[in-house]
């Protein structure tokens, strides 16, 4: 159950930060749609519907996702599908239904680093920085591990455009269920990039795996190689869905499955 | 608190708390064809065009639909009787609890895509559960329909 | 025939799908009290104090009734037939809680938010017991779930609270040990299933008013109207004159609503305050306050001679009923009695069963009821039997499956007081159904398996299944028809319509035998003032008991049309026929239409309304008959498998309305899908639910679903209503053996324990 004493939607980004700042129970609403799932009690929660932040903006070398734009947004979006093999757009695709989609924000899918995340793991094997109103642009990867120092508010999400190949690859049981596990890999010039999600906590990069894939020319060899690397060094771990051991084992089927078809847009 | 919506073309002015959610809004000012049937946004009983865009009233909070446009299946009666009659010429009305749900997702399947092929209808549906039909009756009719406006 | 057998839209579709207000909530008046219901934390505890006070002074709150502020009288929840084979081991609020959420206090308030706030505020103080949570071994427990003194059973059902045990089964033929000596090849095999959800659409719902004469009136979704007032009127101490339930249009059942759960707190709010009162259940109130298929074990062992004819069958099966014994015995039982007797050429068969108390969430009633647990452990262990033969799995059931006019003893055993004269299976199409099936899925060239690629197989698997059509020298149905002015009838009936259709089917019947059009009747259903009894919407006992009974209600009907109707004419009455819609005078030609004559009849001569009766009890077992194949692929680096194409050819006998019958197939076997693969109603470690949601708990979604392909044998039951059968549950239970079959023949992979999840799938591949 949650309660809510007070409820705004600020014009400006300033506006909504002084709220933020005003109480310790004050919250920022993102699509809502997770909030029932929790039991707690806010005394503001700040609407950001009305800052004009459910833009998906294409620049010469990046792309900025707005942190109240959604993820039938990011489904729908011509920008995105020019780009990565459209493996942002696939990434969430799978998760429940349009309505839900319609509703979910990149913004509170990334402040709050859920676990379950597909959409964070894909953005975790690009160069992706979250840009916070008071922090500044912080690389995706150091916000995953560290979170948000402080109470802030992500303003949006920044992808390089930078010529990455990428595909991103989920396992679920129902169609309409979380992952068991998801993993992403993108590739730039001689470098992979591989996050690993659903572990089922929040997505991280292989580095070991990413460290010996350097340069590789991508062979059953090296894929097998790979796929033992990742499954030493990834932290799996056992919830309702699924437990380690089948997680550890998922791992390689993606890993490789995700190589195979980043090699072959490559060709 | 007061919001200010149009639903189903008509402005309308409800009295709402902070932490109170669409679906229980509209029920409560007699827009009872949407329904609640999970509480948690998983089962699309709850269906509503917001701004045109398909959303689940249950896990919107009110308040966020201060100055936007709702519509309800009891907006879009001719639109609703003319898919209705091919859920229930092919059998799948049932119990019929999550049919208004389901019928707003179409509306919003042939505004969204043309000509959608069968992984397309699936695909835009998903969202909708269904205990009593097994889905593929629900699929025919869908197909008949829009094979039926052309 | 025209009414019956044709595939007429259910008459409350339209109004239905376009969002008409008609269910419960839709009907509760805007000033009802909201009502809710605190649950215990806790698997098992017992309540030391209890402190409502700050709670009571919230203001809008109306009542908080906790165990000490109720009735003490154990009754069950059970919706069965009087006296119920259900022990009475629950009561309004206890001491007590035997399973977390289990009532601990009763709220009522004139809003939800005040409703929730007060709930806060209650102070509970419980002393934490150890709980059992594995039925496996809850005989030799410590814990005893019910260690009060004053519950019981009606009925000698081997109740032993104890041993924790609810309810013993046995039944046997024949001398088991010496035909297995005798037995060239003897297997066995041990299949667990687990607990699922009904996870029906709507959850349970109950709005509660006095009426003008102050009478309790309830109108709550249920699927057994006439045995809530019952069970009202036991433990709510006041007489059933005095309580009447309606049943609205509800939002699925699929047997969640053969147990009462809803209707005690509104009802006891109602009491007390006088004001109307509603409580819904949230999704989390249903996974943890109400019931989910039963799980069970079986230890299975068959004999058989070297080609594969079966000669002995032993089946130990044990069930976990969590904290009451809600259709504890019922279910066991059926998973026996419905499950052995589709192989009739045994020499010895045993079936013992046994249902354990646990301090889980209740089992309760879902579609298949037992049978489904049954079929699924005989059904895998005949293809495991088939594998180790080397015979095709459909051979051995050609061998050894009951066809057409053969019978067993085990019909006469299983059935309610039944006669010794053997019961012949004269309808059955199990035959025509394999063979269908059979050519439909393409079996001979698909079997066993086909390669996709090194990651993909395809295989093949089936199973047969049969259910019952209602509970023999049990369950009564009755209907009342009523000829109205201006010549229309309306059909009363007690039965209770889940969104299945049965009041269309009920209309079609009486339309039949009246030889008048579908659209000349109208149906009032499900209220206990004005319809006559019926025993309600579970047992697959609509279309059969009910549609009997309203033949007989139907035919009593015409024989007052024919009396008036000879009087009109002035003749005598074997001249007079009826037919669409005209009463006819057969020595001269005469006619007159229904609605000029009921005009008549009110307005005229003799001033009379005609008002019709018919009741029913089935007298013999009429069970519908099914052969279900699955083809499945399965991914052999992950383990998930995927139902490709399911074919489900179905013996329903007469099929009364051919579109909603099919529906019923097709939903059924989805619902078996997801049975098979994915939903699983899990607990920790302490007894709480660890999927209480839909976003945790997956029933299957509309892209899980491949391929359903369903057909009719053409059967007649002379027993069933125009020769139909039932329909509701049978297409449940071949959906699970036959995807484990598939999934072996596809990749050897052998998974004996439901759900079949591609994790284990996985395990196995790899650790083979």
């Amino acid at each position: 159950m949650i309660s809510i004493k007070e409820y705004v939607a600020p014009k400006t980004l300033d506006e909504a930060l002084k709220v933020l700042e005003s109480s310790k129970k004050a919250t920022i609403i993102g699509g809502g749609a997770f909030l029932k799932l929790g039991s707690i009690n806010i005394s503001k929660a700040i609407d950001l519907s009305k800052l004009n932040l459910d833009f998906i903006k294409e620049y010469d070398n990046k792309i900025e996702i707005g942190a109240m734009a959604t993820f039938g947004d990011i489904e729908r979006s011509k920008v995105l599908k020019k780009y990565f093999n459209n493996a942002l757009g696939l990434s969430v695709k799978d998760i429940v239904g349009v309505q839900l989609r319609n509703m979910v924000t990149v913004g509170a899918t990334v402040y709050s680093r859920y676990g379950f995340s597909d959409i964070l793991t894909c953005l975790l094997s690009l160069d992706t920085k979250v840009s916070l109103k008071k922090q500044g642009e912080i690389s995706l990867e150091k916000f995953l591990i560290e979170g948000s120092n402080k109470k802030d508010i992500l303003e949006k999400i920044i992808i390089s455009k930078d010529g990455r190949k990428a595909s991103f690859k989920s396992m679920r049981n129902s169609k309409g269920d979380y992952a068991i596990l998801n993993l992403s890999v993108s590739k730039k010039d001689d470098t992979y990039l591989i996050a690993v999600g659903a572990r089922p906590n929040r997505a991280t990069l292989a580095y070991e795996t990413i460290k010996y894939l350097k340069g590789k020319h991508i062979d059953e060899t090296v894929i097998k190689k790979a796929c033992e690397i990742i499954e030493d060094e990834i932290t799996f771990g056992s919830n309702i869905r699924a437990n380690k051991e089948y997680r550890k084992g998922l791992s390689k089927v993606l890993l490789k499955r995700a190589l195979t078809e980043v090699v072959n847009y490559e060709n | 608190m007061k919001i200010n919506l149009k639903i189903n073309g008509e402005k309308k002015v409800f009295d709402v708390s902070a932490d109170e959610y669409l679906a229980d809004t509209l029920r409560k000012n007699g827009y009872l064809s949407v329904r609640k049937g999970c509480d948690t946004g998983s089962c699309g009983a709850c269906t509503v065009h917001f701004d045109g865009k398909a959303i689940l009233s249950c896990v919107m909070l009110s308040l966020r639909a201060d100055g936007h446009e709702i519509t309800t299946i009891e907006g879009v009666t001719k639109k609703a009787e003319k898919i209705g009659k091919y859920l229930v010429d092919e059998g799948v009305d049932q119990c019929g609890y999550c049919s208004p749900g389901t019928i707003m997702s179409i509306l919003y399947l042939e505004k969204c895509i043309e000509n959608p092929t069968d992984e397309e209808i699936l695909h835009f549906m998903n969202g909708n559960l269904c205990r009593c039909t097994g889905y593929v009756g629900q699929l025919r009719a869908i197909k008949k329909y829009l094979e039926g406006k052309k | 025939m025209k009414v019956v057998n044709n595939p007429i839209s259910k008459v409350d579709g339209m109004g239905l799908v376009t969002g008409k207000p008609a269910y419960t909530d839709d009907l509760a008046s805007s000033n009802s009290l909201i009502v809710k219901v605190l649950r215990s934390p806790h698997a098992f505890a017992k309540i030391i104090s209890i402190d409502t006070s700050i709670a009571e002074k919230i203001p809008g709150i109306e009542c908080i009734l906790t165990y000490k502020d109720v009735l003490r009288k154990p009754f069950t929840r059970a919706g069965q037939c009087y006296p119920e084979l259900s022990a009475y081991d629950k009561f309004l609020l206890d001491e007590y809680v035997r399973h977390v959420g289990d009532d601990v206090a009763i709220i009522a308030g004139t809003s939800e938010k005040i409703v929730d706030k007060a709930m806060k505020l209650i102070k509970v103080e419980y002393k934490k017991l150890d709980p059992v949570l594995d039925y496996l071994s809850a005989e030799d427990s410590e814990t005893i779930v019910h260690p009060e003194d004053d519950i019981y059973t009606n009925i000698d059902v081997g109740f032993n609270k104890d041993k924790n045990i609810a309810c013993e089964v046995n039944f046997s033929v024949g001398n088991l040990e010496e035909t297995f000596k005798k037995c060239e090849k003897v297997i066995t095999k041990t299949y667990k299933t687990q607990a699922q959800s009904q996870a029906m659409m709507e959850t349970q719902r109950t709005y509660t008013y006095l009426d003008i004469q102050g009478r309790l009136v309830v109108v709550t979704s249920t699927q057994i109207p006439f045995h809530v007032r019952r069970i009202l009127s036991h433990c709510l101490d006041i007489p059933r004159r005095k309580i009447r339930v309606i049943k609205p249009r509800i939002g699925g059942g699929f047997g969640s609503k053969q147990t009462a759960h809803s209707e005690f707190y509104p009802a006891l709010v109602t009491l007390k305050t006088k004001k109307p009162a509603k409580i819904i259940y949230s999704r989390k109130d249903v996974f943890r306050g109400t019931t989910s298929r039963h799980s069970m074990k079986f230890d299975i062992k068959i004999g058989s001679d070297s080609n594969g004819l079966i000669k002995a069958i032993d089946m130990k099966g044990l069930s976990d009923t969590g904290a009451y014994g809600e259709h504890a015995q019922t279910t066991i039982g059926a998973a026996g009695k419905k499950v052995l007797t589709l192989y009739n050429k045994v020499d010895a068969v045993r079936f013992s069963g046994k249902a354990m108390y646990t301090n889980r969430v209740p089992g309760g009633a879902l579609r298949g009821f037992g049978v489904t647990q049954g079929t699924y452990a005989l059904e895998a262990t005949i293809n495991e039997l088939a594998k180790e033969l080397s015979i095709d799995p459909i051979k051995i059931r050609e061998m050894n499956m009951i066809k057409k006019g053969e019978t067993t003893p085990l019909y006469n055993m299983t059935t309610k007081d039944a006669s010794d004269d053997p019961m012949y299976m004269d309808s059955c199409q199990l035959e025509y159904c394999v063979s269908r099936g059979k050519e439909l899925i393409k079996w001979d060239e698909k079997y066993p398996k086909i390669k996709v690629s090194d990651k993909r197989v395809r295989g093949v698997g089936m199973a047969i299944a049969q259910q019952g059509s209602g509970l023999p020298n049990i369950d009564m149905a009755s209907a009342s028809l009523k000829l109205n002015d201006d010549g229309f009838f309306t059909l009363m009936t007690g039965a209770t319509d889940l969104g299945t259709g049965s009041d269309t089917i009920l209309a079609q019947i009486a339309a039949e035998t009246l030889k008048i059009d579908v659209g000349s009747i109208n149906v009032y259903a499900s209220d206990t003032d004005i319809t006559p009894y019926d025993s309600g919407a579970y047992a697959s006992s609509t279309t059969y008991t009910s549609g009997n009974a309203v033949i007989n209600a139907a035919e009593n009907m015409k024989k007052l049309l024919i009396k008036y109707g000879a009087k009109y004419f002035n003749t005598k009455e074997t001249n007079i026929d009826i037919l669409d819609n005209y009463i006819i005078n057969k020595d001269n030609n005469k006619r007159i239409s229904l609605k000029e004559f009921s005009n008549k009849m009110i307005y005229d001569y003799p001033h009379m309304q005609l008002l019709t009766t018919g009741s029913y009890v089935p007298k013999k077992a009429a069970p519908p008959y099914m052969a279900g194949f699955a083809e499945v692929e399965v991914d052999l680096e992950t383990g998930k498998v995927t139902v490709l194409d399911y074919v489900g050819i179905v013996d329903c006998g007469m099929v009364i309305n051919p579109k909603l019958a099919r529906i019923q197939i097709e939903g059924g076997i989805m619902q078996g899908i997801g049975y098979s693969l994915y939903e699983d109603v899990k607990y920790n470690e302490y007894g709480r639910l660890m999927n209480d949601t839909f976003m945790q708990y997956k029933i299957p979604s509309r892209k899980d679903a491949k391929n359903i392909r369903v057909e009719f044998a053409k059967g007649f039951d002379k027993t069933g209503p125009y020769g139909a059968k039932s329909i509701g549950e049978v297409v449940i239970n071949t959906v699970a053996p036959a995807i484990t079959d598939a999934l072996y023949n596809a990749c050897g992979v052998r998974i004996r324990a439901l759900p079949i999840t591609p994790e284990k799938v996985f395990l196995k591949l790899n650790n083979k």
